[in-house]
């Protein structure tokens, strides 16, 4: 279970991030936010290694003294970014793996919600019928094409998806 | 197979839908291939991102290219481009000698001033699809006898991002000065 998860657009601003309530939030932010030239190296690195090793999933970016965190980046430049407790080491790669599978198709799946204007902050409801990926708070994830979430098209770029959102 | 006249047949009708409504005056008349280009350009993105979820990364411009021509074009049009050329500084050439949404019209030089409207929505899917994968280009079709046609790319390098959306001006680096595009992006060829 992540204790927060980010999804990153490609000129590296943050279109969706939830971390649980219970912390303080915006050491999470900060962290995603150091993350992203991590990503970087990890993506220049790759484009030169001649080895086949093509993977959308990066791995585990760096570990803190409290939490871990990984990284994965779509063909699209879109980076998702997931911080884990450390002191939960029940969670193998396996499962990160397909937590980010489950990120990615919903991310495909805003992407084609026609109410969806892209590079836009995506908008989530905690506790919505459509919630995939689990987080420890029992927060809601990610959007789907529910068109009543997004909103009238008025509404959906004023309305900020969460605590301090712009970096 | 059912599928496939099924975005021909809706393709014909988004197409006359919406001259129709320019003449009616809802839209400006002359901006309906500008209109089909974008209605083109927003579902080529979302076809990408779901198209691309399952692939590896891509290397370089040409491994983009190359996938647009096998993969994207058969999933659309369920045939491949049939020759892909390139000068290696930006500029694709894509032929498709029988492409998909002309072969019912006509098979040589009859209804060859329609067409451009007939490709403005594929030219917006190309650019749709490259602008996701992080490729700022410029895709122009031409058709000089029916049902082939070309379809032209020029990526562009180091263009800034003009960050207001409702504009439809696209600044094109043209023999190093900065020319203000308004005309759509269609240029047809006889």
């Amino acid at each position: 279970m992540a204790v927060c998860i980010a999804v990153i657009a490609k000129e590296n601003y943050p279109l969706y991030i939830r971390s649980t309530p219970t912390e303080n939030e915006l050491k999470f932010h900060y962290m995603v936010h150091t993350s992203l030239d991590v990503v970087d190296e990890k993506i220049s690195a790759m484009g030169k290694a001649l080895v086949d090793q093509r993977e959308l999933y990066l791995g585990l970016l760096y570990p803190t003294e409290d939490y871990k965190v990984y990284g994965y980046v779509t063909n699209s430049k879109v980076k998702f970014v997931m911080v884990v407790d450390s002191s939960n080491t029940a969670l193998r790669d396996n499962e990160i793996r397909s937590m980010f599978r489950k990120l990615h198709n919903s991310y495909t799946d805003v992407m084609c919600n026609p109410f969806y204007n892209p590079g836009d902050r995506i908008q989530s409801s905690p506790g919505g019928p459509y919630s995939r990926v689990r987080i420890q708070s029992r927060w809601a994830l990610l959007p789907v094409s529910d068109p009543v979430q997004v909103g009238p098209t008025s509404c959906v770029r004023s309305s900020p998806a969460g605590p301090l959102i712009t970096w | 197979m059912a599928d496939e006249a099924l975005f021909l047949l809706l393709h014909n009708e988004m197409v006359s839908g919406v001259y129709k409504s320019a003449e009616q005056g809802e839209v400006e008349n002359g901006r309906c291939i500008t209109k089909l280009e974008n209605m083109g350009f927003r579902v080529g993105q979302g076809l990408i991102e779901r198209f691309t979820k399952d692939t590896a990364r891509f290397k370089d411009e040409l491994d983009i290219m190359k996938f647009i021509c096998k993969d994207f074009w058969t999933t659309v049009f369920k045939k491949q481009i049939d020759n892909l050329r390139t000068n290696h500084q930006g500029i694709y050439v894509l032929q498709d000698n029988k492409f998909r949404l002309l072969t019912q019209m006509s098979a040589g030089k009859q209804y060859l001033e329609h067409a451009s409207k007939y490709l403005a929505f594929t030219c917006g899917l190309i650019r749709g699809g490259l602008s996701n994968l992080g490729i700022k280009s410029i895709v122009t079709a031409e058709v000089s006898s029916m049902p082939a046609c070309k379809f032209q790319g020029t990526m562009q390098k180091g263009v800034t991002d003009t960050p207001n959306k409702m504009f439809q001006w696209i600044l094109c680096h043209r023999n190093g000065r900065l020319r203000r595009l308004t005309k759509p992006n269609i240029i047809l060829k006889t």
